[in-house]
């Protein structure tokens, strides 16, 4: 079977991708935001394995996590939620987190939970290049998992090269220089980087992350790009309104 | 066997550079420099100038005779605490800054958790007229008033971490999240032998003037450069690293390291890594770390703030691993008796940090004629708060 991910990336149309935290703000919501996001026409999600130390994320997703963690979320928790969910929901589905709970769990056997369940794709932000291509590479693409890289505007054009070499699927583009949820709007200076990227033609579509939190933003952001990810914006809605309402911001971006 | 980085930055299977894609640029200008900025002649003579006249180094490899007595060995204390703002870690800041000023950075950040190395790093940003930020620990911020204040008159920001344990683990979160934000004109001035390659390796070989100058002092002193042992506290470990360092490859000098047992190693307040700790990946490098076993990386506790960390460098684990250094862990109690000790033996009031270290002796007995050197790794003046509240002293 192709990967839901690059079935849904042949579509016409710009994708709308939601980041939550798992076990956020309760620890048995993850189904239910899953199958509304779904309902709603959201295109993909990433479900967010919550981690100690989030280095790369700004307070809001840093403070989801801690009270997902407090609320008692686990590795192994979070698989037993999502066991039954292909029965329900078809969209691609993609696991972010960080390495540390993967290496414990063990690697393989993450890759084949995930591959058990119907995880189309992994995005670790501390899993470097080098180290997936040296010793993980051969385990992700057994279990047929797609590992998303990210770029930043500071990332080099041979580098960008070398992360699309490595791809297989789609780019998150990390729009600015920043920790997730911390800019507001997008200047000129994203514009150039959108373009940019753009004019490379490179092998795999983008899909922007970081500061995308309304209308706006998302069609600034999907000018160039496939599509675009929400993630802190949508954090802030669950904590503002609980899970019922998430049709409300959902119909608010597009 | 080899103990040192291989060109990656491994240390046996520890190390390596585990960072988000927005570090890389930094990481890799730093990764592909740091060598060859360290080793031209001009930084060599520029850094070792000030190590000399600002510094004050070569600091004295001083025979304790009263704490020898009492111990029934040779003891050698390396003086680091009588360096120029009370500690080892400004061999690594003076080293930093200079390699900042190298790559052309304008805006330093650090992480603290004593505040030793936030003072270290706020001191040489004052020489040097470069902005300074330092991340700190709510929880350390109250422990360590003396170095918020000392910072802050040195013309530092002092920024709270408010998440987590709000100590040493946090801040350096912090301060890796400032340098994502900042990825053009910043330099992140790592205190401890931790965090990706090359941060292990260049704060090594920045601290390594400890043990190359033991070498010489000692054999001044006794006529031969090896010592029986030496021993070091170890938190994140940079002033362990740097006194091991020369000694790594020499097979007949014991290594070890007294980790902060805190309440007691099995009390769940603790930071022993050695003895809690598992494989894992924190602040951008594998090594030994104190997690549940689902990975989430625990709260560590210490009476110090310096070793209040779940982790250790990669060089220490590797050194633990191998069986190359043993290692020890010391509790609250015992770091601060050996401490009291040290100062009415010898009228040297250390670093609580550094106390660790000197209770060494309520673990391993040593021979009559070993030849024991300490690293003295800094001065309690900082900790007089804890030692008043602790001894009742007011």
């Amino acid at each position: 079977m192709s990967n839901r991910i690059k079935s849904k990336l042949q579509e016409d149309k710009k994708l709308l991708s939601i980041y939550f935290t798992a076990g956020y703000p309760s620890l048995y919501d993850t189904v239910q935001i899953i199958q509304d996001l779904e309902k709603n026409g959201v295109d993909m999600i990433e479900i967010g394995l919550p981690f100690s130390d989030p280095l790369a994320d700004g307070p809001t997703i840093q403070e989801s996590s801690t009270h997902a963690l407090k609320n008692g979320m686990t590795t192994e928790l979070l698989f037993d939620q999502l066991k039954a969910i292909r029965k329900s929901v078809s969209i691609p589905l993609i696991i972010m987190g960080y390495f540390n709970p993967m290496l414990q769990y063990g690697v393989e056997a993450f890759c084949k939970k995930c591959h058990e369940i119907g995880i189309d794709g992994l995005i670790m932000p501390d899993l470097p290049l080098d180290v997936y291509q040296s010793d993980y590479e051969a385990i992700f693409k057994k279990y047929g998992l797609l590992n998303i890289f990210l770029i930043t505007p500071q990332t080099s054009d041979q580098r960008i090269h070398q992360i699309d070499k490595a791809s297989d699927g789609f780019i998150y583009m990390v729009s600015s220089a920043s920790v997730t949820g911390s800019k507001s709007g997008f200047g000129q200076e994203q514009e150039n980087y959108f373009e940019r990227i753009a004019a490379m033609n490179l092998k795999n579509t983008q899909i922007v992350g970081f500061g995308i939190k309304d209308a706006e933003t998302f069609k600034q952001a999907t000018k160039t790009a496939k599509g675009a990810i929400i993630g802190s914006a949508f954090i802030k809605h669950l904590t503002a309104n609980g899970i019922t309402k998430i049709a409300d911001f959902i119909n608010k971006i597009r | 066997m080899n103990y040192n980085a291989d060109e990656k930055g491994y240390y046996g299977e520890f190390g390596g550079a585990f960072i988000p894609e927005m570090l890389y640029p930094n990481v890799e200008e730093l990764r592909a420099n740091y060598l060859k900025i360290m080793y031209e002649d001009s930084f060599q003579k520029e850094f070792n100038q000030l190590l000399k006249d600002y510094v004050g180094r070569p600091s004295p490899l001083y025979f304790a005779k009263r704490l020898s007595e009492k111990h029934g060995c040779k003891i050698y204390l390396k003086r680091e605490d009588l360096n120029h703002t009370g500690a080892h870690k400004v061999n690594n800041t003076i080293g930093q800054i200079l390699m900042a000023q190298k790559l052309g950075k304008t805006r330093i950040i650090a992480e603290t958790g004593a505040g030793q190395h936030g003072v270290a790093t706020a001191t040489v940003c004052a020489l040097m007229g470069l902005k300074c930020i330092v991340y700190m620990g709510e929880i350390d911020i109250a422990r360590q008033a003396p170095n918020v204040a000392r910072m802050k008159m040195l013309g530092a920001e002092v920024r709270p971490a408010k998440s987590g344990s709000r100590t040493l683990k946090d801040a350096t979160n912090e301060a890796i999240r400032d340098w994502i934000n900042n990825p053009v004109d910043t330099h992140y001035i790592i205190g401890s032998a931790i965090g990706p390659h090359p941060y292990p390796d260049m704060v090594t070989r920045f601290q390594s003037v400890i043990s190359e100058e033991i070498k010489w002092q000692l054999k001044e002193k006794e006529g031969r450069e090896n010592p029986d042992y030496v021993v070091a506290c170890i938190g994140g470990g940079s002033n362990a690293a740097g006194t091991y360092y020369h000694f790594l490859h020499e097979p007949e000098v014991g290594i070890i390291a007294v980790e902060a047992a805190g309440k007691g190693v099995n009390s769940g307040e603790s930071a022993a890594t050695s003895a809690l700790g598992k494989v894992g990946v924190i602040h951008g490098c594998k090594t030994m770390l104190m997690q549940t076993p689902d990975g989430q990386i625990t709260e560590p506790y210490s009476i110090s703030a310096g070793l209040d960390y779940p982790g250790v460098g990669p060089m220490h684990s590797h050194l633990f691993k191998t069986g190359r250094a043993e290692f020890y862990s010391a509790t609250d109690d015992e770091a601060m008796a050996a401490g009291l000790e040290l100062t009415q033996l010898e009228g040297i009031i250390p670093a609580i940090e550094t106390g660790h270290a000197f209770a060494i002796f309520a673990h391993k007995k040593f021979k009559k004629d070993d030849v024991v050197v300490i690293s003295l790794s800094g001065r309690g003046d900082k900790d007089l708060n804890t030692y008043i509240d602790y001894f009742k002293l007011a």
